[in-house]
């Protein structure tokens, strides 16, 4: 995965914004506790941070997440690490033993975070 | 009094029962070390160890450990390494009997001291707890355990570092535990090495974070790591992690020189960031760590120092991980090829759950998923895939039920359809799947006073 920041063009050459795949600009790993799963997401770059903290909201990232869990998204900031933590509840189908799911322990919803398309301005 | 050392190499060597069986005999060869510390036991591990327990009283213990004391236990013994791992899941003593047995075979007798570390086992001590009023209330659903309680399987409170700390002080060589916490494995050394007090809050926290750093062995050292991950050099000799602490809690991960793997800031961060939850009030039996005070520094080549740690008193609860009997569970797969696999796939779910309904089976849930298509991401990755075009897709179907033969009659509903179903489907070599019992994760708290741990240690 060798894909850095370049910025993904959205839209006519006249948008006022740019699309930027979330894949671009941070890395991640994701675990399990019971039926949450957790992400965190972490920038590749200190500069990156801020753009992470300001558009990756616990509002935005439960859309993006929309049929995959059944419970709220809690984030925390880690700026130490350049870092947010989500904890996506109701995410493992009972999670542990109960789950049914290939992903039964949370381990690629951190990868399926970093489709996350962001609008940000040019 | 001996003088404190001004470093100790503690090296990690599982990091969970069933990791890689060549890593601790490699961590003990490839350099200096002064302690292997093994992480065997997952959430349901005690469950699953219990019924071997149950089935026979000598068992209950993670067996791989035996044949991997049986091969390092000389070389240890000769430099003197000593080994911390909880490996004796719920019958440490068995465990430790058996890793003595080794050793006196291996002529090591008069050369070890083994020391067991119980008390986290509160099977037996359930219904007296419950009947004082101790309700150990599901910390995810609230729930008493009384309603479960004649489902419950296995019962351990996690033990913290300092029952490991007595055993050390005791000249024990071996360290053997039940529930004791993956990163008390870690911190229990550092205390012993270097006399850190009970309310060394930074301290003891700062040896939690090493210890959390390395309780997935590679996880940190280049294993299962996103960064640039096709940069990473020589996994197949992947290097085991190795703290190297100071008495004043700072530390630095590095691994033995030679080996393949990468030891970076980026991945030790997604290594502190894994299954974590609020980052502030990371909570063990020793003490509450601040993981957002952690600062990092690559030092040199797979060098990555750690300092800052801050912690917090420890509170007065032990989380407590019950065992419990929740029903039955299956899965079935089958793969569908070219062409147009995925709507072959989705043909044979919607045939699948028709009989199953005809049949007038009851599920508490039937999951699909189509593997190659949306195991993994669900609708994220539905939404951008070419799925009229994919060259095979795996049909994975699972049902859950209390049971059992709603279960079971699932099971022989896969195979027909290899013939009476759409075509070109294949793999279904493995045979029909088998109902599997579940036994479910149930965890509590309780006042810390309930639980006395005791250390013994025996000379081999």
């Amino acid at each position: 995965m060798r894909r850095r920041a370049k910025a993904v063009k959205g839209g006519g050459g006249r948008s006022r914004t740019r699309r930027v795949r979330l894949v671009e600009i941070a890395h991640a790993r994701s675990g399990d506790k019971g039926d949450t799963a957790n992400v965190g997401l972490i920038a590749l770059k200190p500069e990156y941070y801020p753009i992470l903290v300001k558009h990756v909201t616990a509002a935005r990232v439960a859309r993006h997440f929309k049929g995959m869990i059944s419970g709220p998204v809690e984030r925390y900031e880690l700026p130490n690490l350049h870092a947010l933590n989500f904890l996506l509840h109701g995410a493992l189908d009972g999670g542990g033993t109960i789950s049914l799911k290939t992903d039964a322990q949370g381990k690629v919803f951190s990868t399926a975070l970093l489709r996350l398309e962001l609008e940000l301005p040019k | 009094m001996k003088p404190r050392p001004a470093t100790v190499r503690i090296a990690a060597g599982q990091g969970f029962w069933g990791d890689w069986l060549e890593a601790p005999y490699r961590q003990v060869t490839g350099g200096p070390v002064d302690y292997l510390m093994m992480d065997y036991l997952a959430e349901v591990t005690m469950s699953i160890l219990q019924k071997q327990k149950s089935r026979d009283p000598s068992l209950g213990y993670a067996k791989d450990f035996i044949p991997l004391m049986e091969r390092i236990l000389p070389l240890v013994a000769e430099r003197r390494i000593k080994i911390t791992a909880n490996a004796g899941g719920v019958n440490p003593r068995g465990c430790a009997q058996a890793v003595a047995e080794i050793a006196r075979r291996l002529r090591l007798g008069g050369k070890l001291r083994i020391g067991v570390v119980t008390g986290d086992d509160l099977l037996g001590r359930l219904d007296g707890l419950l009947a004082r009023g101790h309700e150990l209330r599901n910390l995810d659903t609230d729930q008493r355990l009384s309603d479960v309680r004649d489902r419950v399987v296995s019962a351990n409170a996690y033990l913290g570092a300092w029952p490991v700390v007595e055993a050390l002080r005791r000249g024990a060589d071996v360290v053997v535990t039940g529930r004791v916490t993956d990163t008390g494995l870690t911190l229990a050394p550092m205390i012993h090495a270097f006399g850190w007090q009970p309310d060394a809050w930074d301290l003891l926290a700062a040896g939690t974070v090493a210890g959390h750093t390395i309780e997935c062995g590679a996880q940190c050292s280049g294993g299962n790591c996103l960064v640039d991950w096709e940069q990473i050099p020589d996994l197949a000799n992947v290097g085991y992690p190795i703290v190297e602490a100071a008495p004043d809690g700072t530390f630095e991960i590095t691994k033995h020189p030679g080996t393949g793997g990468r030891i970076s800031v980026a991945g030790v961060k997604e290594q502190l960031v894994y299954e974590m939850g609020n980052p502030a009030d990371y909570i063990t039996p020793d003490c509450i760590a601040d993981f957002t005070t952690i600062r990092l520094e690559q030092k040199g080549k797979d060098r990555v120092r750690v300092s800052g740690v801050k912690g917090r008193p420890a509170t007065d609860k032990l989380k407590v991980s019950i065992g419990y009997f929740y029903g039955y569970k299956a899965v079935g797969t089958l793969v569908y090829a070219w062409p147009d696999a995925y709507t072959k796939a989705q043909a044979a779910d919607r045939i699948l759950r028709q009989r199953l309904a005809d049949l007038g089976l009851e599920f508490e849930s039937v999951l699909t998923e189509f593997v190659g298509a949306d195991a993994t991401h669900g609708p994220l990755a539905r939404a951008s895939a070419p799925l009229d075009q994919l060259p095979e897709v795996q049909l994975r179907i699972g049902v859950r039920s209390p049971d059992r033969d709603a279960v079971d009659r699932f099971t022989r509903e896969i195979a027909p359809l290899i013939l009476n179903g759409p075509p070109s489907v294949t793999g279904f070599a493995g045979g029909r799947p088998k109902p599997e019992e579940i036994v479910a994760y149930w965890p509590a708290l309780l006042d810390k006073g309930l639980v006395e741990p005791c250390v013994e240690v025996v000379e081999v």
